[in-house]
């Protein structure tokens, strides 16, 4: 095995000498060395939302599934319908253990040419070895797994000129793609996979392309987007930027001991008229109701609430913070939390127990940003 | 005020320390270095301590908080808090650009000046940062 673990270093990605490059602070992050950022996180952070940036998300673990009767093992695994998706089509769904306990939150590709039965699937860093073992306890005959991690990088091109930019680069303009949709092109560069996804609240396309020319492919991407004051933006930027937007991230909203019904995340769970692993208990956990839920707080002064912080109602302990930031758009701190259900209208007063001391809360709508269209 | 860097001590942990004789008393006035806000960035809040409050070394007299993380302020001197700089609550990013100077944080009545001695001069200190970087 090539795995890193307490006494290996950390794996680099393909980009790893341009994050040098840039001057980013690198730190370990899913056994992956990762810039967390290059100029400071609330200036990535405003170079997503005004411009364009450019995020290296090679650690995500990148599986191509092939052979016969892809789709229906595949079903059989994931919370959401795939059976029916069209070639084009990337689906978020969550992988759950029997209890409901959540394994990953994934998107799932369904692969072109049309009649053909291949997936390739985007899976969290920190899961993906977890979720090749499960794979591996839940085999079909006919269903052969390819890690592509390392032979691919991934480039997220995120903000509201991620489209010009990305269009330059590729020779065709990827607002011909739907939302959630993606191609497998052949550009000069290689094969590459474009998905209009991402993970920011902004429009954008996530590139996978070959590991060999990720670097051309990111010196070209700045250079086609410096007059748009393209930058990269590291991990920092992306959790402020998708707790913004109201996305759960895997290990604090989503983790296995928290069953998937309580997610807020219905239109990825489709339980009514098929099955797969966890099924039974997430349905029967929403039919026993009372279920705690994901909301948004937003607080009143300045002081970040962050993961771990016990939410208030009064004097009685009604939930804990998952995640939290200083919004550097709202210019307020921001959270996610699990509150029982009964404190989780928009508009609850709540409060939050930051280090000993209670700071008022309140329940919000999420997403906490919107973009204008 | 503007104070030169090579006057000062420093801790460990980034704080550095003015010494000066008020009336009779040695009040040390305290701040962090410009190595350790840059390596915090995107400070959004302070909490610092009420004047009248004890002061030891060692110990948290506060916290600042990144976008990303917070992080204790330790006393590097043993006395009681005479001044606190209220005003950097709303004006963090002088700490940015004149942390010697108007990022003071708090000003401590020294009762003791054994723990001057642990401090490290700006050399020393700067030393220190080099490693760690």
């Amino acid at each position: 095995m090539n795995e890193p673990n307490a006494s290996s270093p950390p794996r680099r990605t393909s980009l790893y000498s341009r994050h040098v490059a840039a001057g980013a602070r690198l730190v370990d992050f899913a056994g992956w060395e990762m810039p967390i950022q290059y100029r400071g996180i609330v200036a990535e952070h405003e170079t997503c939302r005004g411009r364009v940036a450019l995020f290296d998300v090679s650690h995500m673990g990148r599986l191509d599934l092939e052979g016969t009767g892809v789709a229906q093992w595949l079903d059989g695994l994931v919370t959401r319908r795939v059976t029916d998706a069209k070639v084009g089509r990337i689906r978020y769904s969550l992988v759950c253990r029997e209890d409901g306990g959540v394994l990953d939150d994934i998107l799932a590709y369904r692969l072109p040419p049309e009649g053909s039965d291949a997936w390739s699937l985007v899976v969290n860093a920190s899961n993906r070895e977890k979720l090749l073992a499960w794979f591996g306890r839940h085999p079909a005959p006919n269903v052969r797994i390819v890690d592509r991690t390392f032979d691919t990088a991934m480039i997220a091109v995120q903000g509201p000129r991620a489209l010009a930019v990305a269009a330059t680069w590729l020779g065709w303009d990827p607002s011909t793609l739907a939302y959630y949709t993606g191609r497998i092109v052949d550009h000069p560069v290689g094969r590459i996979t474009v998905g209009r996804t991402g993970y920011t609240g902004e429009d954008g396309v996530e590139l996978i392309v070959p590991a060999g020319v990720a670097e051309g492919v990111w010196d070209r991407l700045m250079e086609i987007g410096a007059p748009d004051g393209i930058a990269p933006a590291g991990l920092g930027a992306r959790d402020t930027l998708r707790l913004e937007a109201g996305m759960p991230l895997y290990g604090h909203e989503l983790t296995e001991e928290r069953n998937a019904a309580c997610a807020g995340l219905e239109f990825a769970i489709q339980g009514a008229d098929r099955n797969f692993i966890g099924r039974d208990s997430i349905v029967a956990a929403k039919e026993r109701g009372e279920l705690p839920v994901r909301v948004g707080l937003r607080l009143a002064d300045r002081r970040p609430v962050r993961e771990g912080a016990e939410v208030r109602r009064g004097d009685a302990t009604i939930g804990v913070v998952t995640s939290g930031t200083f919004s550097p758009t709202l210019q307020a701190p921001i959270a996610m939390a699990y509150v029982q259900a009964d404190a989780a209208a928009v508009g609850s007063e709540l409060s939050v127990d930051i280090r000993g001391s209670l700071h008022a809360a309140r329940v919000v709508e999420l997403p906490f940003y919107r973009r204008s269209v | 005020m503007r104070v030169d860097p090579s006057k000062l001590l420093f801790a460990e942990t980034h704080e550095w320390v003015a010494v000066e004789s008020v009336g009779g008393n040695r009040v040390a006035t305290i701040g962090i270095s410009p190595f350790a806000v840059e390596q915090l960035t995107d400070l959004v809040y302070i909490e610092l301590p009420k004047v009248g409050a004890k002061a030891t070394a060692g110990k948290e007299f506060g916290e600042v908080e990144s976008v990303k993380a917070v992080s204790a302020l330790y006393s590097p001197v043993d006395g009681e808090i005479v001044a606190v700089n209220d005003a950097l609550a709303d004006s963090l990013e002088v700490l940015g650009t004149d942390a010697y100077g108007q990022g003071w944080m708090i000003k401590v009545k020294l009762s003791d000046e054994a723990a001057l001695s642990k401090l490290m001069d700006l050399a020393a200190y700067e030393k220190q940062c080099g490693e760690s970087h």
